[in-house]
This record gives structure tokens, sequence and C-alpha cells, in this order.
């Protein structure tokens, strides 16, 4: 039987430390589609599911429906809860007392070994499939396709209120003030519409938690942020379809204080 | 009011407003429910003018309530109302052609009082005059339901109108407009929920199919109910054709609670096997909100109904009053638990964060009671007033019937014979019925 003889000289090596980053990258992918995969027929799956947020059906998307597309990264572990940005959201957008446009969730998890506690802020998500623009009988709410951002016009809304239970993130109430729904606008109205370039949770939060910026930008803070594979991002309630443009990601460890406090835009 | 000639008055079977006066109990009732509804509107708009966010139960985790499923109840039953009386008058089953002027009448009704209770829920009902013409959202099955319940009511108005000058070619266009306006509008009143794809409890075909079923049921009910009701008021309208219409709605609707039983076992099971859905269907069935479903709307929608309507064997009008009276009750109750199923568990219910409980409380407010006690008034009111006003909804007490004339055992008006021609052939004719009658 002949046996082709093995030219151990020139045998390419197939260690691990030589595997380029793109063949590791592409791997994980794989890996993490599949675990988004099953996880999508979970409702409030927390696996990362990033391909499902995109308008664009590809992993990472080609290109962006909104220039600007603002987005929002929170960084999970980070929120301690000392709720500056709900206050300055009050402030900044008149929010009555009654109301809010952002909150944050606590979460105790008594059996946890280590931290129990977690905090989660949550906001509009400005979803790119938004159901209550769906809903609302007069356009009151709508898409702002300059930029992406749910807005509402209040002399249109009519206050039938099924935006309000067509929303599943709880984004939206009454406004007695303005005799019409209101809800966050990524502080549009307030702030980016002057020129300003962070929300005011964003502008406040001490430790970096809100990431505010234009994900269809590559040298953006959140395009790269959402754009890596080492981290899980996830959005909340995707089987709902809304395709949010709130991320969330778990981060522990302080960021560099530069990147914390997106000094260059604050 | 406008003056109805003698010779149109005899026509439509029109007693003139006199004809309230005719028993001083009843006139006292009607005025007793007009008090009632007077200040219960009144309570509305205390409420609309001091917020209705410091008098109302609703909140931004429920911002459906009361009033929307008092407000569903109307117009649902006005719907059913519409669709059992076309089955005799406009697709000309001839059992079903004695209701059909009460019904439409009491459909008017119906809507005109969800109308009343909606302009309570809504913050801004002045906005949506303007907005929903100049600023539609086509996408929007609010904007649908809006505007085709606005062209069923118009159809009805219209089709009531022939019916009372008996011309009943245009009575049965406008009618059959009326049951094509009346599904669409009804439809997309349950594709509302149907289409709200963020609340797992209502998401899916279920509800519009759901509704247009529950709505003929409701119809049925109501024309049971009120039909005995007009005959405690003049036990002289309810002739042998009237009972034989009343036997045929009776039947239709025994088994139109059946298929609803059906549909609510399927949705109880298919509710079990969602975790999301399995909260919402546990509160109803077990939880806070049992008494509601087992109490409201198995007992009273469904079972004494069917017990009663059965074993009454279509004779016994005490049997089928009570049997419907309670049934309209628990129609109410099943509008309400529909209402509340889809909202009763938060959206982040999932996350176990201490701000979201997995169920959430809803009792309703003095004043969203009042509204609806209200609006369930001025129906009442409505009912009694055509009553009275258009004589049971019978034609004129004809006494001399026109040489060459007879009444119509189908619609009780009068009929005018062609040459040759026999009373069958005659009633044929006027309602163009093409089909012949068995020899």
């Amino acid at each position: 039987m002949d046996f082709n003889k093995i030219d151990l000289d020139n045998l390419k090596e197939e260690s691990l430390d030589n595997v380029s980053g793109l063949e590791r990258r592409n791997f994980l992918k794989m890996g993490l589609m599949i675990t988004g995969l099953f996880a999508g027929g979970k409702i409030l799956s927390v696996v990362s599911k990033v391909d499902e947020v995109f308008a664009s059906t590809v992993n990472f998307a080609e290109e962006y429906p909104y220039k600007p597309h603002y987005s929002m990264v929170i960084r999970e572990g980070l929120c301690i809860d000392c709720q500056r940005c709900m206050v300055a959201c009050h402030k900044t957008n008149n929010v009555p007392e009654y109301g809010w446009r952002t909150k944050i969730l606590e979460k105790i998890t008594p059996d946890a070994i280590g931290r129990k506690r977690g905090f989660m802020p949550i906001l509009c998500n400005q979803c790119n499939n938004p159901p209550c623009v769906r809903a609302c009988p007069t356009k009151a709410s709508y898409k702002d396709q300059r930029n992406g951002i749910v807005r509402i016009e209040s002399k249109k809304c009519i206050g039938c209120k099924a935006c309000m239970l067509a929303c599943p993130y709880d984004a939206r109430y009454f406004n007695e003030e303005k005799h019409a729904v209101d809800k966050c606008d990524f502080c549009y109205e307030s702030r980016l519409s002057k020129g300003k370039k962070l929300t005011a949770c964003a502008a406040v939060c001490p430790t970096g938690a809100r990431i505010f910026g234009d994900i269809s930008d590559p040298n953006n803070v959140v395009y790269k942020m959402v754009h890596q594979i080492e981290r899980e991002v996830w959005v909340l309630r995707p089987a709902v379809g809304t395709k949010p443009n709130v991320f969330y990601m778990k981060a522990t460890n302080p960021s560099p204080w530069a990147l914390r406090r997106q000094p260059d835009i604050r | 009011m406008a003056r109805i000639s003698d010779e149109r008055a005899a026509r439509w079977g029109y007693s003139g407003v006199a004809a309230l006066r005719n028993s001083k109990k009843q006139l006292a009732f009607m005025v007793i429910l007009v008090m009632i509804a007077l200040w219960g509107y009144a309570v509305g708009m205390h409420g609309k003018i001091v917020g209705y966010r410091d008098v109302y139960s609703v909140t931004r985790e429920i911002p459906w309530g009361m009033l929307i499923a008092g407000y569903i109840f109307c117009v649902v039953t006005s719907t059913g109302l519409c669709l059992v009386s076309c089955v005799g008058h406009v697709f000309g089953y001839e059992p079903y052609m004695p209701i059909a002027k009460r019904s439409v009448f009491l459909a008017i009704v119906f809507m005109l009082c969800g109308f009343s209770i909606i302009f309570f829920d809504i913050e801004n009902p002045f906005r949506m005059a303007v907005w929903n013409v100049i600023s539609p959202n086509f996408a929007s099955n609010m904007w649908w339901m809006g505007t085709l319940y606005g062209l069923y009511l118009l159809a009805l108005c219209v089709e009531y109108y022939f019916l009372l000058e008996q011309n009943h070619s245009f009575s049965r266009f406008a009618g059959f407009m009326g049951v094509l306006f009346g599904v669409a509008a009804h439809s997309n009143l349950g594709g509302i929920f149907g289409m709200l794809y963020g609340r797992q409890e209502w998401y899916g075909p279920y509800m519009p199919i759901y509704f247009i079923v529950s709505a003929m049921m409701s119809g049925g009910a109501a024309i049971i109910f009120f039909t005995c009701l007009a005959r405690l008021i003049d036990p002289e309208i309810l002739d042998q054709k009237q009972e034989r219409a009343i036997n045929a709605v009776r039947q239709l609707t025994i088994m139109l609670i059946c298929v609803i039983i059906f549909f609510t076992i399927w949705k109880v099971l298919c509710g079990i096997v969602v975790p999301e859905k399995y909260i919402a269907i546990h509160a109803f069935l077990v939880g806070r909100y049992a008494p509601l479903f087992w109490i409201g709307e198995v007992a009273l929608g469904f079972i004494i109904p069917l017990v009663f309507f059965i074993v009454s064997k279509g004779v016994n009008y005490k049997l089928m009053f009570w049997g419907s009276g309670l049934m309209v009750i628990g129609i109410f109750f099943m509008r309400y638990n529909l209402v509340l199923e889809g909202e009763v568990v938060p959206g982040f219910a999932g996350l176990h964060v201490l701000e979201y409980p997995s169920v959430l409380n809803y009792t309703p407010s003095f004043h969203e009671l009042a509204i609806v006690i209200a609006g369930v008034s001025m129906t009442i009111f409505g009912f009694m007033f055509g009553e009275k006003v258009f004589n049971g909804h019978k034609f004129q007490k004809h006494e001399v019937v026109p040489a060459g004339a007879f009444i119509c055992p189908g619609c009780g008006g009068i009929h005018y014979l062609k040459e040759g021609e026999t009373h069958d052939e005659a009633e044929r004719r006027h309602h163009k019925l093409s089909f012949r009658a068995p020899k």
C-alpha cells in the first residue's frame, strides 16, 4: 500500500497561535448566531441577537436607514441608581412628577453569589419597527425620517392611548399639561435640535452607563460598542420584533474616563 | 321636532311624542333613566375638567379600562343587532324579518351610547374630528375603526329610514352596506387588539374572528332581551310572527353561545402553554380576577342563558327574559375581561424587577362606573322611547286595510296586490325574494 510521504519540514502549523483574527471572529460570530437562534423563540431573551435589531438582515447592518441614526448603549453593570438621569430628564424636558420618560429598574436576586442587586435603566427604544406609530390613528406619533427618533406631534394627539397599549416597553404616558401622550425623544426638542450632541441622561451619567451616539457612523463610540463580538449586546424583548435602537450590554469594570463621560461631545 | 304628516306617520307606525304620556309609570321610569344618564355624563364632564388622571383608575400600564369595555360592549351589541336582523330583511330568511325594525333602531341607539361613553375616554375628542380627517394613518386599525363605524352608523340610519318608509329595495341595499361596514369596522376593532404585536395575550388573528362571532351572539341576546322587555311594555306587540322570529333568534343564539364557549376553551388552553400568557390566564382562572371570569363570563354569559334558552323551548318568555338579561350582563363582563387580560401582565414582567409585579391591579373608579351607567341608562331610555314613539316597532295597528292590500305576515307592513297575484307572491315581490315557496 502506498502512502504519500509526509513532508515534515514544510507542514503547515495548525496551532491556535496561527489562527487569524478574522477566522476567530467568524467562528465566534457563528457560535453567537446559533445561540441567538435558539434563544430567539424565548420572550425576553437576553442572549445576543445583534442581527435582529438592525434594519438589514445581515449580521451587522451594511447601511443604517437614517443619517444620523441615533442610538444608545446601556452598560448595565455600571448603573448605580443615583437617578441623576431621571432628574435631568424631568428638568430638561419638563416631565411632570406623575410621569417619566426614563426610569431605573431594580432587580434583586437573593440566590446570587456575590452581588445581588442590579439596576437597569429603561427608556423609549426608538424602534425601527415601532408598534406605537402603526397604532396611532392621526400620525401624531411618527418616525422622524432624518434621525430615526420616534417623535410626537402633540397637537395631533387625540388621546386615544392606543400607542400606550401598543408599546411593549411602557415608554409612554399621558401628559395632562400637553394634552398629549409624551415619551422620550432622545432630547431632540430640548437638546439635539439646539446643537447639543448628547441626551440629558447620557450627559449627566457619572459612570458612563448610558452611551449615546450615531450608530451609522463607524467612528462613533456607539457603533464601536455594538459592532464587536467580544461582549454580548442585547435588546429588550427581541421576540416582539420591534428592532430597538437602545442596546444593552454588561459592563462591571469601569471604563476609561474618556469613554465614560464622552467628554469630547459633552 | 319636524312635523310628520299623517300619511307618513301611518306608514311609519309613528305615534308621536304624545305617546310617551300613555303610561305615567313608564314615563316616570324614563325620566329617572334620563336623570341618571345626565348625572353620569355630568360626572364625566367633571372628570374632563379636572383631568382624567385624577379621577380614573387607568394608569400608564393599564391605559384602557372600564370605559373601553363599555364602549366595546355597546358597539359589539350594535353590530350584532345589525348582523342578526340582516339575516331576515337583507338576506331574505323570512322568520327573521319581523325583528328588523326594532333591531336596527336599537343598533343605532347602542352605537350612539357607545360613542357617548368613548367621548369620555378620549382625551381630545375635538382634535379627533379634525386630525382624523386631515392626517389619517391608513396603517392604524384605530383610524379604520372610527371611520368605518361612522359609515356604519350612516348606513344604519338610511336603512332605518327606508324601513320606516317600507321601501324594501333601498332598506335592503342600505342594510347590506351596513353589514359590510359593520363587519369591516368591527373586525378592525378586534384588529386593534389582534395587531398589537407587543401584547402576547391579544396578538394574532383570533381577536377579529372572535369579535365578529361574539357580536352576533350579543346581538341575539339583545334581540331576545329587548323583545321580552317590549312585551312587558305592551303585550300586544308579540304576535305570531314575532314569536316565530324570537324562537328563530333563540336557536341561533344557542348555537353562537356554544361556538363562543368553544372559542373560550381554546383561548384558555392555548394560553396555558405560553409562559407570558399563562400569567394572565392564571389570574383569570384562579387568581384575583377569577370571579370576573367564572361568575361574570362563564356563569352569567354562557351557562345560565344556555340552560334557560334550551329549557324555555322558545315559548317560556319569563325564562328567556332572565336568560337573555343575565347574558347581556355576562357579555359586559366578557368585554371587561377581554380588555383587562391583555393589560394585567406588564411587558417587563419577565425581567422580575421590583417595579413591575407579575400581575397588575385594576378596579374601576367612581367616575368610570358613573359614565358606563349613564351610557346603559341612555340605551334603555332610547329603547323605551322607540317602543313608545314608534308603536312597538310595529306598523300602524291597521284597522282598515286599503282595498287591494294586505298586511304582510313577514314584515307587518301593508303590501298592495297586483292583478292576479296571491299574497305570497306579493310578499315575495315586495321583499325582492327571488326564490319561490314550495307548493
